[in-house]
């Protein structure tokens, strides 16, 4: 909880400071009081916890990004040269995936990424399945092969 | 020095309205709406992050480079919850996606898809 | 190179802007409206940059939280029944609409 505090109220003041630009006594007093009132009104909300500051991410997730940037660029590549070559290039797929991440945050996590990578989109969590709609039936099978999935598990540990 | 940092932000800049000039003909060009969220994907991801590393290249405040780096956070975090939000309440309104294969698993999928939604709803 | 990019973005926000106006369901329209503004997020910093005022970053970041939040909002009733698709009609059109007491 305290660490979650903290990592909250750092975030918090580093978003001030960038945002506002002038340093005079007055204004970050101002800045104080603001992210204390946001500290205690979060605290009587009961949000400060494990899920809105994922501490425990963060030894992995620099690695996972990386990966995933390389995987953005990739699938770029794919979609804008399928929309250079028409209609009769694609081939526009729907499927149920089984998942196999447990907790909640895995779950977000690899929808989101599948989501945020262009040419599969997930429509629907239930459980553990998920549907994804994709441009081309490669990239389904490129899913069920499951690279993204272990690398996401990995990272839930 | 100068010359490599604005040749490389000139090649960003052109690279992202490359890709975000595709991206607006492939929504003109996609059969459906499902297709044509992918072409949406293509200039919310890549497209803005190439333009906005390319002005981040250009400035020379640190304030500046911040407020384009969360941006473009902004623009990362938000793009998938905004396409996937729409293509559930497009799938649960019985918007069917033109598919080109697997026709045996549409069928299976979509009364699948009414359970959940009248689940849901 | 600046004002080059800005007018690419122009050239995009114009290609959305026919799909808004000519696309055959409701959720083609929402997609275009969500496209136009992102790109209006660009189009702004851009600008900032070509007038050599970088103080446009800030509505760019308002601006993007805003785009966010209408669509949100407005998917937020898609559970009733205007927004149901029935293939060969336009959903949400005015003489639906207008049936309802």
């Amino acid at each position: 909880m305290k660490r979650h505090t903290i990592s909250l109220f750092l975030t918090l003041a580093a978003f001030w400071l960038l945002n506002s630009g002038h340093y005079s006594t007055l204004m970050l007093l101002l800045g104080a009081a603001s992210i204390t009132l946001v500290l205690i009104i979060s605290h009587q909300m009961d949000v400060v916890d494990q899920e809105s500051q994922p501490l425990y991410l963060t030894p992995n997730i620099l690695a996972y990004y990386l990966w995933l940037v390389k995987e953005i660029i990739k699938a770029n590549i794919t979609v804008v040269k399928h929309i250079w070559l028409g209609n009769e290039s694609i081939s526009p797929t729907l499927k149920t995936i089984k998942i196999s991440q447990k907790t909640d945050m895995g779950k977000v996590i690899y929808a989101n990424s599948i989501s945020l990578t262009p040419g599969t989109v997930t429509i629907d969590l239930v459980d553990d399945e998920i549907i994804v709609h994709a441009l081309l039936y490669k990239d389904i099978e490129s899913l069920t092969a499951g690279e993204m999935d272990r690398r996401v598990s990995v990272l839930e540990r | 020095m100068d010359i490599v940092i604005n040749f490389s932000s000139g090649l960003c800049l052109f690279i992202g309205s490359f890709l975000c000039v595709s991206g607006g003909i492939g929504i003109l060009r996609f059969p459906d709406f499902y297709t044509r969220m992918h072409a949406v994907g293509v200039t919310g991801t890549l497209g803005a992050a190439m333009i906005l590393i390319g002005l981040m290249l250009h400035s020379t405040d640190l304030l500046v480079f911040a407020k384009l780096v969360m941006i473009l956070l902004l623009t990362l975090l938000l793009s998938p919850t905004t396409s996937h939000v729409l293509a559930k309440a497009a799938l649960h309104n019985g918007l069917m996606p033109k598919l080109s294969q697997n026709t045996l698993e549409q069928s299976s999928l979509d009364l699948k898809s009414k359970e959940t939604a009248s689940s849901k709803f | 190179m600046l004002v080059a990019a800005t007018l690419a973005i122009f050239v995009a926000m114009i290609l959305a802007i026919i799909r808004g106006i000519s696309g055959p369901t409701f959720y083609d329209r929402i997609l275009a409206v969500n496209m136009f503004g992102t790109k209006t997020v660009l189009l702004i910093s851009l600008l900032g940059f070509v007038m050599g005022r970088p103080e446009f970053l800030d509505i760019a970041i308002v601006y993007a939280l805003i785009n966010f939040i209408s669509v949100i909002a407005v998917l937020r009733y898609s559970d009733t029944n205007q927004f149901k698709h029935t293939p060969g009609a336009e959903p949400c059109n005015r003489k639906s609409t207008e049936k309802e007491p």
